[in-house]
């Protein structure tokens, strides 16, 4: 690991200046950076550390809930107030990664975190993402994990978060501080497709900071459900993960949230389904139909063909579960 | 007289407490790297990122400008290893070929192959200037692909790998009922949690110290010895602890040598762990095997003709081989068998042993393929087993030493609810999940090896035996001291001392093959009673059985009394065969939609004679079970064959049985002693915890889902396809 300089400001004007600064890197929890730093994919000549800043809490706001960007994962799986309101983020959370890195993990850092593609890990390979202009190393490769959905010619990569996906169906907003003051941006607008600056993860700046998010309230509490297909029962990343989120009244959808990980460069939000299980009745043939929609333009690799069977499957059965008829 | 007494044993006692537990679970155990020298330096290697060629140059300026460096070594500058030159090899490859040397050319033979090692004051310091070496290669074209060159594969080397025919086994094809299938076990990493390791340090011009992660101290003893030429005496090796190894610490890796050779330039102990990623690049691993198996058989179950080949990988400069093929020789009583091994060579490190080794692949292929053909019958799979059971060994017509293989399908059949099971595929469905029942078996040789023990009454009453085995984790301090319990019996189990881990004790063999057991635990039975006798003769006629013995030592001024004794097995042994058996049975739920597999019971009996340590032996089984499902459930070591590099040389990728997997796992135990392989009647099971486990679990998924999967491991994707 090439040797770096630490800070630890003590508020968030120091965090601002430090950060728009070349070479430098906000540092959270690390789960993901210091092992990046150690395979040389990423190599800041600074580390600044916000964990001094006040944004570890989780608080009702008038029409929802507001969570700080340094939450960590596992006080958000556990919080009372999202368990109630918002089962499907905490039961998305539990999904990931394993209990101790759960404990160090961030909002802000889990949001930020980078591809798992083996291309993009091994410096000794191409990549367009961490190296652009080398190829992507994924796309006449080993690609069993990688996206069926709005990847480029540069870039096949998965963003590798659970999280994320039930932020995304959540319609969550995400709360950012630059120099020139806070802006909000919509979940599903943060992080991009790859296009041609597969570089690129998500619409943050360099110089700005993550402070929180805000979700709104809603009626899906009763019917939700996070399903993460994966190769072991825990400790792995998804193969397909789904979740659901329906408003049942009297048998009828009244309205519904649906998003994908494992898909794609971003979690991947299933609007057209979601408009076509609106006002219908919730049976497993409409999740069905619902999950043939939504599979729509997928398009698989050599080693990835087995998700398109797999991802309509998994939005049924979580739509199903989410409904309460398994 | 000595049988008599092991008898009495009750045959189900809890067993004692691991010796080593509380320091384990203190972290007062320590291992290879934890130990402390003073001025340590640090070696880190840069390693090829190119698959085959060789070095056009080498820059290393920046490297050794880099803070707290002490000095970089490629094959430039490298003192020259006095027993390369002559060609001594450090280490022999199990047929042919020679190990790879470090340093000595230009070539780059496996990608990840070290070509620059980094001496430095500090860990980081050095990992930081291994990553400022910039080589440039001239690249020539590779192979990785071992499935792209199965038809170069050819025979070994050596008598023991030649095709062996038993009758006519070709007739399977006019058979009544015949199979023709193939599977594949691909690349597995041993994976243990311990990394290897190694501190060299030179205390004269002629003399070192090695903590070592090996299975062997005097077989590392030897390697260095004659890599260096030095009287092995010179060289003292301690492997106090060791983090599991599975195989992989049974040779004394090239980088290991390379340790030793830069403490001896830097005149300063080195510390050399490898990383997690070059654990899967130059330590070893089981190799990707392609097989065939061919069975004929009558409409009544009896099996007519069996033709079993292998073909695996190695390495292109060393022959690997294992027994892939050889249980199928005599696992069952068929007339007509046919077995062909063969290896192939592609541009890989070399391959080693990995628990259960060959078996564990060979038990994958027949044991599945006896549960086809059992499906082909519709015949209970136990049933054609039992058909076909061997009461004698079919190679060569000996009575088995001990057998109780039909004993192990029943009680396990019994323990899992085996008269659940449809022998109908996919026809159980609890909660939206196919629910299937699978068993396989397994089966290691037992043998009994050379071992001196050293056993030394001290003047406190004291028991100490003395032997330079290791302990890769599986108990062999606890199974030892409670054989010398039960010989002494008396003596309480915290007045006895077993010292192991170090080449400066009587030699002992490198932990392997489950033969320690047998093997020290029958030298140290041999040596407690050699010593008792001994203490008989001082105290004459109408002493008592259990005497006082730190009374005896003061009476007669003895400050202690002490016998080392060399044993092994008897001349008998040869008249019999001799193996452990293994029998696993599975309860597999798969979801029909996602194709995801879960283990839900396991059910794993031992045929391994007398257990001598019930917790370990059990631990052993459960260890055993985890590993198998593993295998086959998720564990693959991935190539992209275009680069010749893994994609998943990391525990996120490369994917080990975690809690949540594992359900409750029984081990049973026949419990039944075999004298003729070792005075305790007890033979290995470390291998045959493992052998057969995964083909229980493929065998369950197919009796869930009417799937067959012939290639491991079975992942959702192959459940879907
Ligand atoms: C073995 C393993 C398995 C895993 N499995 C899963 C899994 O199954 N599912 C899953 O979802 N995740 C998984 N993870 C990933 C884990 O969720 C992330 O590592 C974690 O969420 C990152 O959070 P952190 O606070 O540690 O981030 P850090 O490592 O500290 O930072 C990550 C990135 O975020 C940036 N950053 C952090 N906070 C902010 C902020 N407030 N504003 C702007 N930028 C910021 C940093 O600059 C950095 O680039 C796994 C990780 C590991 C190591």
């Amino acid at each position: 690991m090439k040797q770096f300089q630490y800070v630890r400001p003590a508020n968030q004007q120091s965090v601002l200046a430090a950060i728009a600064q070349p070479g430098t890197k906000i540092i959270a929890g690390g789960s993901n950076l210091v092992d990046l730093m150690k395979h040389g994919v990423m190599a800041p000549d600074k580390l600044v550390d916000i964990n001094k800043l006040p944004l570890r809490n989780i608080s009702g706001i008038s029409n929802g809930l507001h969570i700080g960007a340094l939450a960590l994962n596992s006080q958000v799986a556990e919080d009372q107030q999202v368990k109630t309101k918002f089962p499907l983020l905490s039961q998305a959370l539990n999904a990931g990664a394993s209990a101790q890195l759960r404990n160090m993990a961030t909002v802000g850092g889990n949001m930020m975190q980078r591809t798992r593609c083996p291309y993009f890990y091994d410096t000794a390979m191409p990549c367009n993402k961490r190296a652009p202009g080398t190829g992507c190393g994924a796309k006449e490769g080993f690609n069993r994990m990688h996206a069926i959905f709005g990847f480029s010619d540069k870039c096949i990569a998965v963003h590798p978060s659970d999280m994320c996906v039930a932020l995304a169906a959540l319609d969550a907003t995400v709360l950012i501080q630059g120099k020139k003051g806070v802006r909000k941006l919509k979940f599903t607008d943060f992080h991009r497709l790859p296009g041609v600056t597969p570089e690129l993860d998500n619409n943050l700046a360099k110089d700005e900071l993550i402070t929180g998010l805000e979700i709104p309230n809603n009626n899906f509490a009763q019917h939700s459900y996070y399903l993460k297909v994966r190769d072991r029962a825990s400790y792995a990343f998804a193969l397909i993960s789904v979740a659901a989120a329906l408003d049942i009244h009297n048998g009828i959808i009244k309205d519904a949230r649906l998003a994908m990980g494992g898909v794609a460069h971003k979690p991947w939000r299933l609007t057209a389904a979601e408009q076509l299980l609106k006002g219908k009745p919730a049976t497993v043939a409409n999740f069905e139909q619902a999950a043939q929609v939504a599979m729509q333009g997928a398009k698989a690799f050599k080693d990835n063909a087995f998700k398109l069977k797999m991802a309509p499957a998994s939005i049924t059965e979580a739509l199903t579960h989410a409904a309460g008829l398994a | 007289m000595k049988q008599q007494e092991l008898l009495n044993i009750p045959p189900f006692t809890e067993g004692i407490d691991r010796v080593d537990g509380r320091l384990k679970v203190t972290g007062a155990a320590k291992y290879a790297a934890e130990f402390e020298v003073p001025g340590m330096t640090y070696a880190v290697f840069a390693n090829s990122t190119i698959t085959k060629g060789t070095i056009k140059t080498i820059d290393i300026k920046a490297a050794e400008k880099a803070p707290g460096v002490l000095a970089v070594f490629t094959y430039l500058n490298a003192p020259k290893v006095p027993g390369y030159e002559t060609g001594g090899d450090p280490s022999k490859p199990p047929s042919g070929g020679g190990p790879l040397k470090l340093f000595v050319d230009n070539t780059v033979k496996y990608n990840g192959q070290p070509v620059a090692m980094v001496i430095a004051d500090s860990f980081e310091r050095a990992t930081y200037a291994a990553s400022l070496v910039k080589a440039e290669y001239n690249k020539e074209a590779h192979q990785t692909d071992t499935s792209k060159v199965l038809d170069k594969a050819a025979t070994p080397k050596g008598s023991r790998f030649a095709d062996y025919k038993r009758g006519t086994p070709d007739d399977w094809q006019s058979a009544p009922v015949k199979l023709e299938t193939e599977y594949v076990v691909p690349i597995d990493v041993h994976n243990p949690m311990e990394l290897s390791a190694i501190i060299a340090h030179w205390t004269a011009d002629d003399k070192l110290t090695v903590y070592d992660k090996t299975q062997g101290v005097k077989s590392t003893q030897n390697a260095i010895a004659q890599a260096f030429k030095l009287p092995p005496d010179n060289v003292q090796v301690t492997a106090k602890f060791v983090g599991g190894a599975f195989g992989n610490a049974l040779r004394t890796w090239p980088h290991e040598i390379a340790a030793v050779m830069a403490a001896k330039q830097v005149k300063r102990p080195v510390k050399l762990v490898l990383t997690r990623e070059m654990q899967f690049y130059t330590v070893g691993y089981r190799p990707y095997t392609w097989q065939k198996i061919n069975v004929g058989a009558t409409a009544d179950g009896k099996l007519t003709s069996i033709v079993h080949e292998a073909r695996a990988q190695t390495s292109s400069f060393e022959e690997f081989t294992e027994g892939t093929v050889n249980m199928t020789r005599f696992m069952y009583a068929c007339p007509n068998v046919g077995t062909i091994y063969k290896i192939t060579p592609v541009d890989v490190n070399t391959p080693t042993w990995m628990r259960g080794p060959g078996e564990a692949t060979g038990a994958f292929a027949l044991e599945s393929a006896i549960d086809e053909l059992a499906d082909k019958l519709n015949m209970d799979p136990i049933e054609l087993r039992i058909r076909n059971h061997a009461d004698i060994d079919p190679q060569n017509g000996k009575p088995f030493s001990t057998k109780y293989l039909k004993e192990a399908y029943q009680m396990g059949a019994d323990k899992i609810g085996w008269q659940n099971r449809k022998n109908k595929p996919r026809s159980v469905q609890e909660n939206g999940w196919l629910i299937g029942y699978g068993m396989g078996s397994g089966v290691f040789g037992a043998g009994r090896g050379r071992a001196t023990v050293k056993a030394t009454m001290q003047s406190d009453g004291t028991l100490l035996l003395q032997t330079a085995v290791t302990d890769i984790g599986v108990g062999t301090g606890t199974a030892m001291t409670q054989i010398a319990s039960e010989v002494f019996t008396g003596i309480p189990v915290s007045k006895i001392k077993f010292e192991l881990g170090d080449s400066s004790l009587p030699p002992s063999p490198t932990q392997g093959g489950s033969m320690i057991t047998s093997t020290v635990g029958g030298a140290v039975h041999d040596a407690c009673i050699a010593l008792k006798e001994k203490f008989q003769q001082l105290i004459g006629n109408g002493g008592t059985d259990k005497p006082d013995y730190a009374q005896v030592l003061k009476d007669k001024n003895l400050p202690q009394l002490d016998v080392t004794i060399t044993s092994s097995g008897s001349s008998e042994m040869r008249n019999f065969s001799s193996y452990s058996y293994s029998v696993h049975f599975v309860q597999v739920k798969v979801h029909p939609k996602t194709g995801v597999v879960r283990v839900n019971k396991v059910v794993s009996v031992a045929d391994s004679g007398h257990i001598v340590s019930p917790k370990t032996a059990r631990s052993q089984v459960i260890g055993g079970a985890i590993g198998g499902i593993g295998m086959a459930l998720m564990e693959e070591g991935v190539i992209d064959h275009r680069f010749g590099r893994y994609v998943n040389a990391d525990l996120a990728g490369y994917h080990v049985p975690v809690h949540a997997d594992i359900p409750q796992i029984e081990a049973l135990f026949v419990n039944k002693p075999d004298y003729k392989v070792n005075p305790m009647g007890a033979k290995g099971m470390g291998e045959i915890a493992l052998i057969g486990m995964s083909a229980a679990v493929a065998n369950a998924v197919y009796n869930a889902t009417g799937k067959r999967i012939r290639e491991l491991p079975i992942t959702p994707d192959k459940l879907l396809g």
